[in-house]
């Protein structure tokens, strides 16, 4: 498929269907919605297909200069691919969280929600520093409006919450992406990725990029857009916020602030470790004492996003793993949170916890598959949770135990304030008789769910499929931050090899 | 350098002079019924001088060859550049008026001719190379445009505006003049050239004292602050196609004048002058932003927005390189692009009487009751704000790489944070036309003229607006190249 530009085409196919919904009516515009977000699945899967694993580096690469002081250039990798991959995936299931549930202003919702399709897609195979800047930023537009026409009863605010707190953010980034462009001469990703900045330029830089990144991630203490923005988004806009938008952060800082600034990387790595301590033990505990069923999953997003850091900033190939694939299963497993807390949301348009109880009964196939999300958000083995936060941990163990150490307890935490909200809601007595009188999962909400479902034990039962495609790409970062990695306290030794061992399990499967 | 070469060089001047005035004549006898052909050929003349001018800013003119009257006047690459702004945003308020003025029965036949003797005006600002053809290129405009601030003769707003404009530009003008003959005084010509040449070997504080007071008016034109504060009141009070008048084409002029007399008559004493520039430029960015957020009236609040935006644009000054001037012009041309499509919006607001809306509560809604005129509203305050995709981005961007580049990353910084203060403004529009429920008071017509323009300005800070940016550059690089090199 070489030489055929289909990042371009998955660009220009949401965006088309994106105009051309604003002329039709709300079935039409539906139905042309799905249709198109389910063309770009299939373009992303034949992407997958087509991806040479072990390859070269940077694949389907498009270049035109379009533009003046920066060129029109796409191209992926495995980290990109990846993240590529969640959002189209994701993207047909938001379009079907949003069938029944947005009624006013149909047309437009869907013309906004493809509008960002294409600008995620666009920041994830973006090549060129200002185009990934412009797509990066360009996407707070549609969601501004997302959370502002159709969010909840406090939209306003947690609309200008969110824009306001994220422009803030990446305006800065941008004085110091015309920094490092004007001292390296260029704005092609891959070479300033190799590009050796000196070490007191790195700090300044990095702290720019940390701004924007941090807002975006969002870490603590700069979260608080997060669930403001994720309680009053309509089900879909939260589907995708937790889904994809937090990927941006930590996307942001494996393609930039690591490989661009190792040194700053590793002089800030305690300061990560330290937010991200912070951020695991405090919000997983502001999530146990929520009311509200989206505010709680918002905050195990922070403390998901937390491990997301750690592991990043652990210096080595399990941390850097283990975060991509954190990533990965926290945009499925949160995406699928709140689905399922939308389903029973358009039932009873209430997300307030104690409203519900005993659905088990009524509900038996809901409560099947919101068990199994809410296991595999606490990390149980055989979900995508566990492989993600054990190798996130195991890396930032050699790095820093006493980070691994109360890092951990986010695990515990998280068991905590899942079961605690799954009990409340699922188990026990049959109190409200509305809440006892809702149906259960249609076919389509059962497709949904179903899919997300099958692709978490996917992912946790052979990550392998995951793994490859990203292991090179990994191992190049690796490589590229080892000269600055700092001492790790834990001291691991490998143990010593049986000799007849045999690896056979690199072979790039999918 | 003979005669006929100078008369050559200022052909477009002279069309329009010569226009101007035999449309004056028409006038004097057609009276008022004239006023819709005297537009019509109003909008030709300008079309014509920009045809005349456009060989020089294709052609990179510059030199000797392009100086007329002994070094008085340039029609060199730069002066097209600003001319082909201010003739094309002339003849586009002109095209905006006449429905405007009909719904309050003053559409009068000077309206025309005042616009094209203001834009004659404007055209010898950025062509001066000596402080005397600054000075009477200034009056000319200023003059033109006191009474264009004061068209609506029944309105009571309108006559303020003019009254105000008047007083404060006056005293603006004479601050200038004071400046003007200091500098005189200390360098002995009113030559750019020559005043440059004579600070060579260094800045006398009757000099220094020039520039501030040359400074001190020339902001007033380009309402900088801290003299700005007359500008809300005569965007307010302005008939609103005076007012998009006042946005687009002497803006262009003023920033044009600065850069000839910053960057030719004062360019080697650059130090004296960058800092005023910087604090100018961060007083804008911010009085602009904070001073926006209050505002009840659309009108009033891109007044604030336009201080916002000078304050952008002399951040490219404030870095006294070429990128820097040449991203000016960039800014100043999308700048442009966005006020007019701004403003046309505006003048699409009617209620069912015809009467026009300007109070931005009243807009509520909008997006339910007229989908595409919200559409372009919401894409001019994203613009405004620097949103990527919109064009308004690419001009922000310029202007901060400039400083870059010049090592001002504090003055970058600053600046752009300030820049999320402005977009809290914005989206405060962007929430009323979108979030809010209808208010259903915008369901007048709109005149078809005003839709054409409107579309094709806003197709132009879409963002398929960044497939002229390669080209745009271009040009105002061979501007700025002619600027540098008229000394």
């Amino acid at each position: 498929m070489s030489g055929f530009p289909i990042l371009s085409l998955m660009l220009l196919v949401p965006l088309a269907a994106a105009l051309v919904c604003l002329y039709l009516d709300a079935k039409g515009a539906r139905w042309l919605a799905l249709a198109a977000t389910l063309v770009d699945f299939v373009l992303g899967v034949a992407l997958w297909l087509n991806f040479d694993v072990g390859g070269a580096q940077w694949q389907f690469q498009e270049s035109h200069a379009l533009f003046s002081g920066f060129s029109y250039a796409l191209g992926i990798d495995g980290i990109a691919l990846l993240l590529i991959l969640l959002t189209v995936f994701l993207m047909p299931v938001c379009i079907g969280a949003s069938w029944k549930s947005v009624e006013k202003r149909v047309s437009e919702y869907m013309c906004a929600f493809l509008v960002t399709e294409a600008l995620l897609l666009g920041v994830f195979m973006a090549q060129d520093l200002f185009l990934f800047y412009i797509f990066f930023e360009a996407g707070l537009i549609p969601m501004y409006l997302i959370i502002g026409i159709w969010g909840g009863a406090d939209r306003i605010y947690a609309s200008y919450k969110f824009f306001l707190y994220t422009l803030l953010g990446s305006v800065l980034m941008l004085i110091a992406m015309l920094w490092m462009v004007n001292t390296a001469g260029t704005t092609y990703i891959p070479t300033l990725m190799a590009y050796d900045f000196s070490p007191q330029a790195q700090t300044w830089l990095w702290l720019a990029f940390f701004a924007s990144f941090a807002v975006k991630m969002p870490m603590w203490p700069v979260h608080t857009w997060l669930p403001a923005a994720h309680v009053q988004a309509p089900t879909a806009g939260s589907v995708i916020l937790a889904g994809v938008l937090l990927k941006m952060g930590g996307y942001g800082f494996i393609r930039f602030s690591l490989p661009m600034f190792p040194e700053a990387s590793a002089y800030f790595a305690p300061m990560i470790w330290g937010l991200s301590m912070a951020a695991v033990v405090i919000t997983s505990l502001i999530a146990l004492v929520q009311d509200d069923m989206k505010k709680l999953i918002a905050y195990s997003s922070v403390a998901h996003m937390a491990i997301v850091t750690v592991g990043l900033f652990a210096f080595n190939t399990q941390g850097l793993e283990g975060s991509m694939m954190v990533m990965l299963s926290h945009g499925l497993v949160s995406g699928a949170l709140f689905l399922c807390v939308g389903i029973i949301y358009e039932r009873l348009h209430t997300r307030e916890i104690s409203r519900y109880g005993g659905l088990a009964i009524n509900m038996p196939r809901y409560s099947l598959f919101f068990l199994l999300f809410t296991m595999a958000s606490i990390g149980l083995p055989g979900t995508s949770g566990f492989v993600g936060e054990f190798l996130s941990l195991a890396g930032i163990y050699q790095a820093s135990s006493w980070t691994a150490l109360i890092c951990t307890t986010g695990i515990i935490l998280g068991a905590a304030y899942m079961l605690y909200l799954y009990r409340r809601v699922v188990f026990g007595p049959q109190k409200n008789a509305d809440a006892a009188a809702m149906l259960d999962l249609d076919a389509r909400e059962i497709l949904m769910v179903l899919v997300l479902g099958l692709s978490v034990l996917w992912m946790g039962v052979y990550p392998e499929s995951f793994l490859a495609p990203m292991r090179s790409d990994i191992a190049a970062l690796n490589a590229r931050i080892a000269r600055a990695a700092p001492a790790g306290d834990a001291k691991v030794t490998a143990g010593t090899e049986k000799p007849a061992h045999i690896e056979t399990a690199h072979e790039g499967a999918h | 350098m003979d005669w006929s070469q100078s008369l050559r060089l200022i052909a477009p001047e002279e069309t329009l002079s010569i226009a101007g005035l035999v449309l004056l004549l028409v006038a004097a006898w057609g009276g008022d019924k004239a006023s819709r052909l005297i537009s019509i050929l109003s909008v030709a003349a300008l079309v014509a001088a920009m045809a005349l001018v456009a060989p020089a800013l294709c052609g990179g003119a510059m030199g000797p060859d392009t100086s007329a009257f002994f070094g008085q006047f340039h029609a060199d690459a730069f002066s097209s550049f600003a001319k082909i702004l201010i003739y094309g945003s002339a003849a586009i308020t002109l095209v905006l008026a006449p429905s405007y003025f009909e719904r309050f029965n003053s559409m009068r036949a000077e309206y025309p001719i005042l616009v094209i003797f203001a834009s004659i005006g404007m055209g010898m600002m950025v062509s001066a190379g000596d402080l005397l053809t600054l000075y009477i290129g200034l009056e000319m405009m200023s003059l033109a445009s006191y009474v264009l601030a004061a068209f609506l003769r029944n309105d009571g707003r309108s006559a303020e505006a003019g009254l105000k404009y008047f007083v404060l530009g006056a005293l603006a003008s004479g601050i200038l003049l004071f400046g003007m003959s200091l500098t005189y005084g200390f360098t002995g010509s009113t030559s750019f050239p020559l005043i440059n040449a004579a600070l060579a070997n260094g800045l006398p504080t009757g000099a220094l004292f020039g520039i501030v007071f040359m400074l001190i008016g020339l902001a007033f034109k380009i309402s900088a602050v801290p003299l700005h504060m007359w500008t809300p009141d005569v965007y307010e009070g302005a008939p609103t196609p005076v007012t998009t008048f006042f946005a687009t084409a002497p803006k262009v002029a003023g920033f044009g004048l600065l850069m000839r007399v910053l960057l030719d008559a004062f360019g080697g004493q650059s130090a004296a002058w960058q800092q005023i520039i910087v604090f100018i430029a961060l007083a804008s960015i911010v009085v602009g932003a904070l001073g926006a957020i209050g505002q009840t009236n659309i009108k009033r609040l891109m007044a604030y927005s336009s201080i916002n935006n000078v304050g952008f644009i002399l951040v490219g000054l404030a870095t006294t390189t070429q990128a820097g001037a040449t991203g000016m012009l960039v800014y100043l041309t999308i700048y442009v692009a966005m006020s007019v499509a701004g403003f046309t919006a505006i003048l699409m607001l009617k209620d069912a009487d015809g009467n026009y809306v300007e109070e931005i509560a009243k807009l509520a809604g909008l997006s339910r009751t007229r989908p595409g005129l919200a559409l372009a509203l919401a894409m001019v305050m994203f613009s405004l704000a620097g949103i990527p995709p919109l064009l308004g981005f690419w001009g922000k961007f310029v202007v901060f790489q400039a400083a870059v580049q010049a090592d001002m990353l504090a003055l970058a910084a600053i600046g752009i944070a300030a820049s999320v203060i402005g977009a809290f403004y914005y989206l405060k529009v962007v929430k009323v036309l979108y979030f809010d429920e209808p208010a259903d008071v915008v369901t007048g017509e709109s005149d078809v003229w005003h839709k054409i323009i409107l579309v094709f300005s806003c197709l132009f800070i879409s963002p398929f607006g960044y497939l002229l940016t390669g080209w745009l550059g271009a040009n105002a690089e061979k501007a700025t190249t002619a600027l540098l090199a008229a000394l």
